[in-house]
């Protein structure tokens, strides 16, 4: 690898800009997608690689070319900066997740509970829609109160996140769904609603929940059975 | 920030600091292989190592293999599969199969 790829390699992940790095496996060299132009095929599979998070082999004109994507961390929005999330956040750092935690209560979401994180004190659903998640995107509500977590949920609903969770009990979630059904919201968007959050191991302490909800979180993002669940049914 | 890149980091330091780095790449798996394509494993010449390319059972292998291209400069190809007597002395007992990129970090 050429000291100009590597740098070019480490400004992408800077910049937080997706590129694949096409490796001719017969000499080793190699190009930067799509900052230097190649061709079609190559291109086209660096696209895939880049769409996909997967890694793939191109044989082009008899040489193979190994097509590594290079995409920017997951990103995981947690609202509510509440004792869940301080177990939460490092959990999802260290999955390497870029975490943001968003809630207006100043005495919540402070540097000294979560130091280094990037703390967003708008209220959710400014804060959420100006974070603008995409499919690459985790949303988790944890406030436990319906004025934090549903505007935060309003808009995780309208954006294509991959995987939203809301803390709270059954009966808790069936109110919250006939709220966000009241809101405009479909029967097929509040499936996507993983609730009561993370997967169902038992946990009881907040470390424990937290394991559970980056467990589901990680189900979610690579297909897992498991993070599937049915629709819930809207409180009378 | 995925893994793979973390191992780069780190290799871009041992390279700046001096050393001679490789860097070595998982690009092709088959079978029960437990690291996917795209992971790395970066080895300096002064015996450091920090990501993989298998759960540590070709990790020796692909070691030397680095030492080699550190010193030619020139890139390898490593496969390692069962039907590969080197992979049953590395001991690749998984039954898996997958192809080693290993380049010096110029």
């Amino acid at each position: 690898m050429t000291p100009d790829i590597l740098a070019a390699l480490q400004a992408a992940k800077e910049a937080k800009r997706p590129v694949a790095l096409l490796t001719r496996l017969s000499d080793g060299q190699q190009r930067l997608w799509p900052d230097a132009e190649v061709p079609a095929p190559l291109a086209e599979a660096a696209a895939a690689a880049l769409r996909d998070d997967a890694a793939g082999n191109v044989t082009l004109d008899g040489e193979a070319w190994f097509i590594h994507p290079h995409n920017p961390p997951l990103r995981l929005i947690v609202v509510g900066a509440v004792h869940i999330a301080q177990a939460l956040v490092p959990m999802a750092q260290a999955v390497g997740f870029a975490v943001t935690v968003v809630d207006p209560r100043r005495a919540w979401a402070t540097a000294e509970r979560f130091p280094g994180i990037t703390l967003i004190h708008e209220w959710t659903d400014d804060a959420v829609a100006a974070l603008a998640p995409d499919s690459r995107t985790a949303v988790v509500t944890l406030t436990h109160d319906p004025k934090l977590d549903d505007p935060g949920l309003d808009v995780a609903l309208k954006s294509d996140c991959f995987y939203i969770g809301a803390l709270g009990s059954r009966r808790t979630h069936a109110k919250r769904v006939a709220r966000l059904v009241e809101a405009g919201h479909g029967e097929a968007a509040l499936a996507r609603i993983h609730a009561p959050v993370g997967l169902n191991i038992a946990a009881v302490t907040a470390p424990e929940i937290a394991l559970s909800i980056l467990a589901e979180v990680v189900a979610a993002r690579r297909g897992a059975a498991l993070a599937q669940r049915a629709a819930p049914a809207a409180a009378a | 920030m995925s893994d793979s890149e973390d191992v780069l980091a780190t290799a871009a330091n041992w390279r700046a600091a001096g050393e001679t780095v490789a860097l070595a790449t998982v690009v092709e798996t088959w079978g029960s292989s437990p690291r996917p394509a795209g992971s790395r494993l970066a080895v300096s010449a002064s015996g450091k190592l920090a990501g993989s390319v298998s759960g540590g059972c070709i990790e020796g292998a692909v070691a030397d293999a680095a030492k080699q291209t550190m010193a030619s400069g020139t890139p390898q190809l490593l496969d390692f599969g069962i039907s590969d007597e080197r992979a049953w002395e590395v001991g690749l007992a998984c039954g898996g199969k997958l192809k080693v990129f290993v380049e010096k970090l110029a």
